[in-house]
């Protein structure tokens, strides 16, 4: 899609004073070229604007409430702050958190090292400056723009070639308000070496009744032969606005499976852009949205096919309830090199309400002639015949439908790495099904 | 235990019973046989609380109490089971699990404790082995990929674990092979007891070889339109139904 990019003239000076004021405090803070980056950066988004409905990405996602609020920057842990526990501290795994974006915490053990982008870049600038906002481009982005303009710091993972993780990497963004309306914009690279095996859960944890922005960029790398899972959790507090962006390189022969849950948030946007840069890459794409109430979420995906040979296998599943709004719009580009490409994607919804609306938009743009790519979207509602068959074995009308709802959810929580989340997430689930707020009795 | 009386139904504008009468004692194996189209299958899913039928007159007594007053639950935790003719099929829900959360929920009801999965899986297994189904179809999701007599014999497990006062098999013998009925019929019996009635809906009198009803009922066009005992079926078998048509062509034109 080649849509001009043409912005709203509103909404940028708050962010370009906000600039200003964190200048004055890194300015001697950070090496020569990430203060360039951040430059560029910003002076992209004061071009570009926000993005209106009026480009075909952003069409069913309106940002005008958000570009007319004032945010200031969440501020730096003292160390003093209280931390919600949730059921994702009882996971066995390997646990980094950052706090508005500032990792609080770090590790290296045999195989793996995760450090504070902070740190990296002073010890190893090459390494970082050869990936940071290597693939994920700000260059029409306003949301990475803005988040590579306020990259203050981040979290680097490191997984050495042929390294097999035993345990899950477990990252855990938190964010506390303090009473303000802050904006939050984490940043996570991870370099994934040749055969190395890992899986890694990327999860975004706020409060309920604050209004902050959450705008999260990953960018990961994986080199030949490696295998990843990635699973992207995000649960932020009911007022908030979340930006995810995941856009991934993804070697010769490596494997990626990334599994994306949206629970929480008012307004939630997640892209997950996947570059099949190697022969026979394999790319797996599974998303779950669960929006109730008033929330909208928007999903955007790109699976770019370079290369020849490669797979990708895309589901993404909604449950819509009470007056929600959600987007499936999936991408798939098979440049004219990617001779035998098959892709498969699916979108499927239940609506759980009348009142709910799903936009779903599959884009496929094939410039090679030797491939196979299917895609399909649905939309449909509890089964009538499935509730009156458990209703006829003694088992209650609610829970007939919460069973069947839940069924519909486990074939993408089934495929979660690791199995241990899979419970979890389940109950979760119930747990935001159940809560009347925003659900069709 | 049932009584039925005058009971009149239609789906949509399209009427289908028409003043059916029939009273089941406890202990009691009736079967209702008929044409296609004359009314049984929609006779066992009104008992049953399917609500894509309306109830326009007459009424329908479990033990003594309104049954068109309760819901589909509520009947099955009363006691009643229908065995459907075309088990539906739901993704994503194991069998095991289903069958605990129905067998809880009725128990539950009953004012009975919740059955672990240790005492479940045992009670289970030994209604598998009766019935001689594969216990791997316990772990699949509920009759998905299952063969036709996969699920009909699926319905019979779920009627020997949850058992039902009232068991009303629909059909359960159409699209069986030998074995299967002689299995599905094992299991019906098995169930037979003085406390229970069974209503077993067939077009063939085949299952009625093994599982020998104390009444036969003949359907036609929405209602019973005679009562015997076995010999009734016997003589349908051998006459078909044709003269039942015409008894119904008559009826019909009687009525406009």
């Amino acid at each position: 899609m080649n849509t001009a990019v043409t912005g709203t003239a509103t909404g940028q000076e708050s962010w370009l004073a906000l600039f200003a004021e964190r200048e004055r405090e890194l300015a001697n803070e950070c090496p020569w070229w990430v203060h360039g980056l951040r430059r560029t950066a910003l002076a992209r988004f004061a071009e570009i604007g926000f993005p209106t409905t009026k480009i075909e990405e952003w069409r069913y996602t309106n940002l005008a409430p958000l570009t007319r609020t004032v945010f200031t920057a969440a501020r730096r842990p003292t160390g003093h702050e209280q931390l919600p526990e949730t059921w994702l501290d009882g996971l066995d795994a390997i646990v980094v958190r950052t706090v508005n974006g500032y990792p609080i915490s770090g590790l290296t053990q045999r195989g793996l090292a995760i450090r504070s982008l902070r740190q990296a870049w002073q010890e190893q600038p090459e390494l970082v400056q050869n990936h940071l906002a290597r693939y994920a481009s700000f260059d029409r982005h306003a949301f990475v723009a803005l988040n590579t303009a306020f990259c203050e710091d981040g979290l680097l993972v490191e997984i050495a070639p042929g390294a097999v993780l035993d345990k899950p990497v477990l990252l855990l963004h938190h964010l506390t308000p303090g009473g303000e309306t802050v904006a939050s914009h984490p940043r996570v690279l991870v370099l994934a070496g040749a055969n190395s095996q890992a899986n890694i859960v990327e999860a975004w944890l706020g409060p309920d009744s604050a209004v902050y922005l959450r705008n999260s960029v990953t960018e990961l790398v994986t080199g030949e032969g490696a295998v990843l899972e990635y699973v992207r959790l995000e649960m932020e507090g009911d007022q908030a606005y979340h930006f995810g962006a995941f856009h991934a390189r993804h070697g010769r022969s490596s494997t990626l499976a990334v599994h994306t849950i949206l629970l929480g948030g008012n307004l939630v946007r997640s892209e997950v852009g996947v570059v099949l840069d190697g022969e026979g890459a394999s790319a797996t794409l599974n998303g779950l949205y669960l929006a109730k109430g008033r929330q909208h979420m928007d999903n955007y995906t790109t699976l770019d096919h370079a290369r020849p040979h490669a797979t990708s296998l895309e589901l993404y599943k909604g449950l819509l309830d009470g007056h929600s709004e959600a987007v499936f719009h999936g991408r798939i580009i098979v440049r004219p090199e990617a001779q035998k490409t098959d892709t498969i994607q699916r979108n499927k919804n239940l609506l759980l309400s009348r009142d709910a609306v799903i936009n779903t938009k599959p884009q496929l743009e094939i410039y090679a002639d030797d491939v196979r790519c299917t895609h399909g979207a649905t939309v449909g509602q509890v089964d009538a015949d499935a509730v009156f068959y458990l209703r006829s074995r003694g088992i209650g009308h609610q829970e007939a439908r919460r069973l069947l709802t839940l069924a519909f959810a486990q074939e993408i929580t089934d495929r979660v790495q690791p199995p241990a989340l899979r419970e979890h997430l389940a109950e979760e689930l119930l747990k935001r099904l159940d809560d009347p707020v925003g659900v069709t009795p | 235990m049932l009584e039925i009386r005058n009971l009149h139904a239609k789906a949509g504008e399209k009427v289908i019973l028409r003043g059916v009468n029939l009273k089941v004692g406890a202990g009691e194996v009736h079967a209702i046989m008929g044409p296609n189209g004359s009314g049984k299958s929609t006779l066992a899913q009104v008992i049953a609380g399917r609500d894509l039928y309306e109830v326009t007159e007459g009424e329908v007594l479990y033990e003594g109490r309104n049954l068109l007053e309760l819901s589909p639950e509520e009947r099955a935790r009363e006691g009643i089971f229908l065995a459907f003719q075309y088990p539906v099929e739901i993704p994503g829900v194991s069998n095991l699990y289903f069958l605990r959360t129905a067998l809880n929920a009725i128990r539950k009801h009953r004012g009975l404790e919740e059955l672990d999965v240790m005492d479940f899986m045992e009670l289970v297994r030994e209604r598998v082995k009766l019935l001689g189904m594969n216990e791997a179809l316990l772990e699949r999701p509920v009759n998905e990929g299952f063969s036709g007599g996969e699920k009909k014999r699926n319905e019979i497990l779920q009627m020997a674990v949850l058992e039902p006062r009232l068991a009303i098999l629909d059909e359960t013998d159409s699209g069986l092979d030998i074995d299967a009925l002689k299995a599905v019929a094992a299991g019906i019996n098995a169930m037979r007891s003085p406390e229970r009635a069974m209503i077993v809906v067939t077009h063939y009198q085949r299952l009625l070889e093994y599982v020998e009803p104390d009444f036969v009922h003949v359907m036609a066009d929405g209602r019973i339109v005679r009562s015997g005992d076995k010999e009734l079926a016997r003589e349908l078998e051998r006459q078909g139904y044709a003269w039942l048509e015409e008894e119904a062509a008559l009826a019909q034109e009687n009525r406009s």
